[in-house]
């Protein structure tokens, strides 16, 4: 217990310098994989968006042109069973972790078939066999989150089956939850539990409408603030999703060996407004046009073929192929039902009382066994 | 059966404590709740049981342990949140209020969070009044949350149990005041199960409905009033989400008057709600409008007198009575 109780309280004052190489690729079809995820989100949040002019989806929505680098080379670099939690801007990640486009669409489509039948909508997205614990729409709320899940498979590893703690957790938030005080809370405690988290930082620079530098101290050196808590960090290129493989790799890797959180700023772009209703006039088309000439695809598209054998119908081929799937999903989503009535009062308790009438599983999960 | 007297926190560290043998799941964390013990020496001993994986010091970091306990809860654990202070839950309130409460709803079924938040509500004692929230008018607002509002050891251990094994998230709201109050508590296993009110005292002409600390007062008040001849009824409502009104009816109408006590303040409260309820389901039974005690309608002083005037105490509750029943 004395041991125990060392480590608990061991809120290190210094951080211990880590060295950390990059990890070697995988083989060509799994890079291929990639490119085929990071095609698939972009005509999926393409199709997002006429889907919302169309009327065919409500409230807010966030799509992630630009950023898919983040998800795909992160999500790639843990094992399947390693918790995801994130904040709004989620249908990449839902992807990337594996969700059928189909549930990810009905969702915001307001259907019974949607991921969680059609109440989490466009920010919520979760997926219990993908370990995927949402979507969250208040800025910064999902990083207390991410250390609690860390907790516990730290929990369930070390005192549950009694062994050594092998999950790491991975918590994205954008550049605007840096400022909100859930996220101090949740690095101090990460730091001071030993807690196997990843913060994410995908930093696109705006908040919204707000530039990071009008909004944020410290903004060319954000990992002053993990190193606050105790956290080592590294900055990777958000979009090169084959650094991003092989930093989050070799950081995986450490946070699970030594059940410690770390901070990762994947410096990023957003090429679409915050929301759908954004103009963008708070920057230029100029900058814009200079972030889409370092676009995510393209790179790995010219990586591909310089190294990898793959060629212009490769290329080809695989969007015809993720063109269809997104057409099928939308398609999916168009004739999913409306959620039934009798889902208003499911789902708020577990149990039925009064009005309430219990729980039920979405389609997404029929088949999958607890 | 032999009497088993302990005091209402050691009731609370019973039921925590059993629970966290029956269950591996179950873990404790807060300020203080290890090494010293519990602000309020609840989690006595407990440390020294579970040691400190299972029984856990947190940083003033309310939002942010709260946070963590959900996403930990997500997962299937069953984390027990003391607050210090429910007052202290304020800064917490969007995880407790839009993850805990929500997160079944808003996942569509797939993330429960089976959780305890719990800690003293209400006026410690001459606090201040960022000290001495009374959050159950607050929070009851939400859906997806149960609460529990125990007003005897007895209650304590047996609502705590029932709270810890419950599979929502539950908002647990103990009084400092009655920490040190003793009861009959059983060696044996047992619950308290929720949505089930408790006729406390029986009588004819008036019923009283409280929750938790108040219903010192009421019993002070109906001992009083049993002088005049007027015969209290008083109801231990025990939890508010869900609200047991059937045993609330039924004795209206049999006493036809009714007053409710809640030491929340009046505006949209638990007292304006139960005696809304009231009122559709009596309305052919009273034989007066329900009349209601709360707090005053201002921020908790701190002078002792005039904390004594605010709070819901006993003049106010025999005055409340004698005009229900029109015997001013």
């Amino acid at each position: 217990m004395d041991k125990i109780e060392t480590e608990q309280n061991m809120a290190s004052t210094e951080l211990p310098h880590v060295q950390l190489g990059k990890a070697p690729l995988p083989e060509s079809p799994i890079l291929l994989g990639w490119l085929r995820q990071m095609l698939l989100i972009r005509e999926f949040e393409v199709r997002t968006m006429q889907a919302y002019q169309n009327r065919l989806i409500g409230g807010f929505c966030h799509v992630y042109i630009g950023q898919e680098a983040v998800a795909v080379g992160s999500i790639a670099a843990v094992n399947p069973d390693d918790p995801i939690v994130l904040a709004y801007r989620c249908h990449g990640h839902a992807l990337a972790r594996g969700m059928d486009p189909k549930y990810c669409m009905a969702e915001m489509f307001g259907r019974i078939g949607g991921c969680a039948k059609g109440k989490g909508g466009s920010m919520h997205m979760f997926d219990a066999p993908h370990h995927l614990y949402g979507g969250h729409g208040i800025v910064g709320a999902q990083t207390p989150l991410g250390a609690g899940l860390a907790f516990a498979t730290k929990y369930e590893d070390e005192v549950l089956h009694d062994g050594k703690s092998q999950h790491v957790t991975l918590c994205y938030l954008g550049d605007g939850a840096i400022n909100q005080g859930a996220f101090y809370e949740a690095m101090n405690l990460a730091g001071l539990f030993n807690l196997p988290v990843i913060f994410i930082l995908e930093n696109n620079r705006y908040s919204m409408g707000t530039a990071i530098e009008r909004g944020t101290t410290m903004a060319s050196e954000l990992h002053t603030k993990s190193a606050a808590h105790g956290i080592n960090h590294a900055i990777v290129d958000g979009k090169d999703v084959v650094s991003m493989y092989q930093s989050f790799k070799s950081i995986a890797d450490w946070c699970r060996e030594e059940s410690r959180p770390f901070f990762v700023e994947a410096q990023t772009y957003r090429y679409k407004g915050h929301s759908m209703s954004d103009p963008r006039k708070y920057r230029t088309r100029e900058e814009e046009a200079r972030e889409e000439g370092s676009d995510c695809i393209d790179r790995l598209e010219k990586f591909l073929c310089d190294e990898h054998d793959l060629t212009t119908d490769g290329i080809k081929q695989l969007t015809r192929q993720v063109k269809t799937q997104v057409r099928e999903a939308v398609d999916w989503a168009k004739n999913s039902p409306e959620t039934p009535m009798d889902e208003l009062y499911k789902d708020v308790y577990v149990d039925h009382w009064g009005p309430f009438t219990g729980t039920s599983k979405p389609e997404m999960l029929q088949g999958e066994d607890e | 059966m032999s009497e088993r007297i302990i005091e209402f926190r050691d009731a609370l560290c019973e039921a925590m404590s059993e629970e966290m043998r029956d269950d591996q799941k179950v873990f404790l964390l807060g300020e203080e709740v290890a090494q010293y013990n519990g602000a309020y020496k609840i989690s006595k001993g407990m440390l020294d049981e579970f040691g400190p994986r299972r029984v856990i010091d947190t940083p003033i970091s309310e939002s942010g342990f709260s946070g963590m306990a959900i996403g930990a809860a997500m997962r299937g654990l069953r984390p027990i949140v003391e607050f210090m202070s429910w007052s202290f839950s304020l800064v917490a309130a969007d995880p407790i209020l839009n993850n805990a409460a929500k997160m079944l709803y808003m996942s569509g079924g797939q993330f429960g969070c089976p959780i305890v938040f719990r800690g003293n509500d209400g006026a410690g004692g001459q606090l201040g009044s960022t000290h001495s929230w009374c959050v159950e008018s607050l929070y009851a607002n939400v859906p997806g949350l149960k609460m529990a509002i125990p007003y005897d050891a007895y209650d304590a251990k047996g609502m705590l149990k029932t709270a810890i094994r419950d599979d929502n998230p539950v908002f647990f709201l103990e009084s400092e005041r009655l920490l040190s109050t003793t009861g009959h508590v059983p060696q044996e296993d047992y619950t308290v199960p929720f949505g089930q009110a408790f006729v406390r005292r029986q009588g004819t002409d008036c019923t009283l409905i409280s929750f938790g600390r108040p219903l010192h007062f009421c019993f002070e008040a109906a001992e009083e009033l049993a002088k005049e001849g007027i015969d209290c009824e008083i109801i231990d409502g025990r939890t508010i989400r869900p609200l047991d009104i059937d045993t609330m009816v039924k004795s209206v109408k049999k006493t036809n008057a009714c007053v409710v006590v809640d030491q929340s303040w009046s505006f949209a409260s638990i007292g304006s709600e139960v005696a809304s309820q009231i009122h559709r389901y009596c309305f052919d039974d009273l034989d007066n409008f329900v009349h209601r005690v709360h707090s005053d309608d201002v921020p908790t002083p701190y002078a002792s007198n005039l904390e004594q005037a605010y709070l819901p105490n006993t003049r106010k509750i025999c005055e409340a009575v004698r005009s229900a029943t029109y015997n001013t």
